[in-house]
């Protein structure tokens, strides 16, 4: 261990930080979740078996995801295509 | 009116048991008549935590069935008057709850009672949403670490959405959040989540704090809940959240590191 590894090592970064930011980030996705409807995740299998048909891409290259404005939801669709 | 109250939390030995018997029997205390119901069917515990392991006759299970009355199972407590313990059944049988069974008896406790308390088991499963089906108002446990407090706000959406209240379109459960283990000279080291940490991530405000103490073992040692040793940190955080409970503001205490004295200091000051 060389030195500066040394005196990095005695300064420990507070852990509680990335506690704390890495919890503010799972809950705010959970919670988003949450107040999902039921069907999204079927709905976004069957939109991954439709593209594949026609293009190959995985599970996570499809992204369902509604967001609700007022009185309207908006339904988001993220599809990334692979390289040509 | 009655009111009953699901201590809970989702991740398992947070502390629910401990909270249950000290809020319970604070409760009992300022003159309430309250019961402690134990729900972890098949690992009953609060029995031993409220020291009276040794009198239980019949349980939660045989009421439901009907091989016994309500007040043949309920055990009254030997210390206050007004504090009554029903047992969790130790069946290894996962239905032996079912929503129609707790219904009436928690309803027939409230007729009772003015607090029923509600040992809620781990988890989110079967056990702990008949816990937390027909509360009032809920006392969500949390260790201030990171898989509790994930845990605590998938039990806090619970709450909100699969309670008869919410089922009946009713005012929804009162939440309250309760931090316990929590230990000032590790959060003053950056090592352990604050409470401001905790309140700001959850979007909830404590009950209480209960700091990490020795007095906690020691009082399930001897089967007396912790509250009942008032020379205790822990005991008096408890007593201070069972005012808050009933309406009271009181500062919190105990979120400071304690200076130790000289002698602590010179022979190594227990934590
Ligand atoms: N403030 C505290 N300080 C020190 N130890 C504590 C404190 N609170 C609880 N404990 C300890 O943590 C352990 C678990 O507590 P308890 O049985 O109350 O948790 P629980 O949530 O009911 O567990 P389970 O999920 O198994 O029902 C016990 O050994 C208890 O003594
Ligand atoms: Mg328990």
């Amino acid at each position: 261990m060389s030195i500066l590894d040394f005196l990095r090592a005695r300064k420990k970064a507070p852990t509680a930080s990335i506690a704390k930011e890495r919890l503010q980030i799972i809950v705010a996705h959970e919670r988003g979740q949450r107040d999902e409807p039921d069907y999204l995740p079927a709905l976004q299998k069957e939109l991954v078996e439709v593209i594949r048909k026609y293009v190959n891409i995985d599970h996570e290259q499809v992204q369902v995801a509604l967001e609700n404005q007022g009185s309207c939801s908006i339904l988001e669709l993220n599809i990334t295509l692979p390289d040509r | 009116m009655s009111k009953i109250i699901v201590v809970t939390s989702g991740k398992g030995g947070v502390g629910k048991t401990t909270t249950s018997a000290a809020i319970g029997t604070g409760l009992a205390l300022r003159g309430h008549k309250t019961v402690i119901v134990d729900f972890d069917v098949g690992l009953r515990n609060l029995d031993l935590i409220m020291g009276c392991e040794r009198r239980v006759v019949y349980d939660f299970v045989n009421v439901i069935n009907g091989d016994a009355t309500l007040n043949q199972a309920l055990i009254k407590d030997k210390r206050l008057e007004n504090l009554y313990i029903l047992a969790a059944s130790q069946t290894r049988d996962k239905d032996a709850l079912t929503v129609e069974g707790v219904e009436k008896i928690i309803t027939e406790l409230a007729e009772q009672f003015e607090y029923v308390i509600c040992d809620s088991p781990a988890g989110i499963e079967k056990g702990a949403h008949l816990a937390m089906y027909l509360a009032d108002a809920a006392i969500v446990v949390t260790n201030p670490e990171v898989s509790s407090v994930r845990d605590s706000d998938r039990m806090l959406g619970l709450l909100s959405s699969k309670s008869k209240r919410a089922e009946e379109g009713r005012e929804p459960i009162t939440e309250h959040l309760l931090l316990t283990r929590y230990s000032p000279e590790r959060v003053a080291r950056g090592e352990m989540l604050s409470v401001e940490d905790v309140e700001e991530i959850l979007s909830i405000q404590m009950i209480g704090v209960i700091p990490e103490s020795q007095a906690v073992l020691k009082a399930s040692n001897q089967g007396v809940p912790v509250i009942l040793d008032e020379e205790s940190d822990a005991g008096q955080a408890y007593s201070d959240a069972v005012d808050r409970l009933l309406g009271k503001e009181v500062p919190h205490r105990f979120l400071e590191v304690q200076k130790k004295g000289f002698l602590q200091r010179m022979f190594g000051g227990k934590e």
